[in-house]
């Protein structure tokens, strides 16, 4: 079920990607400068949002204060994953790809990290409920 | 600490054998500390006068976030695979004098900050982590308080508290990482070699704090194990209700 939820979100978030990344390349003809290093940050990126997001929304699921709670949860734990992806997005845009590939990797072992707690804890979280 | 007056959970003290040993070496600490951290030990020869910030500020954020949050994630799994209130307990405990102590952090770092750098706050790697950490387990005391059942708000926690802890450790790398690519300097503010008295002062503010928080956390559990009880007891008391109430009205 997390997974489902979760894939479910990421699709979301590719679609909104996607058009974003079209406008961004025709309206200002931003250079793409490493592809495959794009490709990788926006896939892993992506899936670390996607993890989070469900695995924090379920922390507060079935709360009346859910609305408020999720964002005061979720911002500051996402934090790390959007400085890496920020700042691999610039590598693969401008710089050297070298810049851009620990922050990918940072982003992967964050995305893990939340699939296998997600997994792990989802059931756990929403029987008692 | 006054005697109880009258009876029932309100009158019921926190306080214990442990508490007042604990309590009393906190004082007996905290005299000796400020006896030497504010007189014994002289200015530093760059830092002056803020060098004392030092022995109080460096002791609470190691205590903060690695004692206080690691106590909270090892609460929690132990919570997860046990069941045991009293790890629940213990978790909550440590995670709320954490926050305390995080913020004590905060605020001294920025004190410290003012007379070295010249300004209150900085974008460094480590305010930057210590004050994410601090909002994380925010977040994770306000999942305490939301309104499911206590064992849904239990397990949640307790989810929150080991991924908190993890996260602490995640942020801490990442924004390390950040500042070395970027600027490769480290901003360490204390980069000269400490003498005897700074050093036994700096060793004097450690035990004080960890007295205190020990201290501060037994009464803490306590008071959050009272509560379980008292709660536990307004439960079956209503539960005991209803069914005289219903055989009441069946008789």
């Amino acid at each position: 079920m997390f997974l489902g939820k979760s894939l479910a979100v990421a699709a979301e978030l590719l679609v909104l990607e996607a058009l974003l990344g079209a406008g961004a390349l025709l309206l200002y003809g931003a250079p793409l400068g490493h592809p495959f290093l794009l490709m990788v940050v926006v896939v892993a990126a992506t899936a670390s949002i996607a993890a989070a997001g469900t695995l924090y929304s379920a922390l507060a699921s079935g709360s009346r204060v859910r609305d408020t709670l999720v964002p005061v949860l979720v911002l500051p734990a996402l934090a790390p994953a959007l400085l890496g992806a920020t700042l691999a997005t610039e590598a693969a845009l401008f710089g050297p790809p070298s810049d851009g590939w620990p922050w990918a990797g940072l982003l992967g072992a964050f995305a893990v990290l939340y699939f296998g707690a997600g997994m792990l804890s989802f059931g756990l979280m929403l029987e008692e409920t | 600490m006054s005697p109880p007056t009258s009876t029932g959970p309100a009158a019921t003290p926190t306080g214990s054998k442990l508490t007042r040993v604990l309590g009393s070496l906190s004082l007996a600490f905290l005299a000796i500390f400020l006896l030497f951290g504010l007189m014994l030990s002289p200015p530093e020869v760059s830092q002056r006068e803020a060098v004392r910030l030092f022995y109080i500020h460096v002791p609470s954020a190691v205590i903060a976030l690695y004692l206080a949050f690691g106590l909270t994630a090892v609460g929690s799994v132990v919570y997860l695979r046990k069941r045991s209130t009293f790890w629940d307990l213990l978790a909550w405990s440590a995670a709320e004098i954490g926050v305390l102590f995080c913020a004590f952090t905060l605020v001294t770092g920025m004190l410290w900050g003012r007379p070295t750098w010249g300004v209150f706050w900085k974008w460094d790697p480590r305010l930057t982590s210590t004050a994410i950490s601090f909002v994380l387990f925010i977040g994770y005391l306000a999942v305490r308080q939301l309104d499911l059942t206590p064992e849904a708000r239990s397990s949640r926690a307790a989810v929150l508290g080991i991924i908190g802890f993890l996260n602490t450790i995640v942020v801490r790398f990442s924004v390390s990482w950040w500042q070395s690519l970027h600027q490769g300097t480290t901003l360490n503010p204390v980069d000269t070699q400490m003498d005897g008295l700074h050093l036994l002062s700096f060793f004097l503010g450690f035990a004080t704090l960890a007295l205190v928080f020990s201290w501060l956390l037994v009464h803490r559990f306590r008071v959050a194990w009272l509560a379980h009880q008292a709660g536990e007891a307004g439960l079956d008391r209503a539960l005991a209700e209803r069914r005289a109430e219903a055989t009441g009205r069946t008789v």
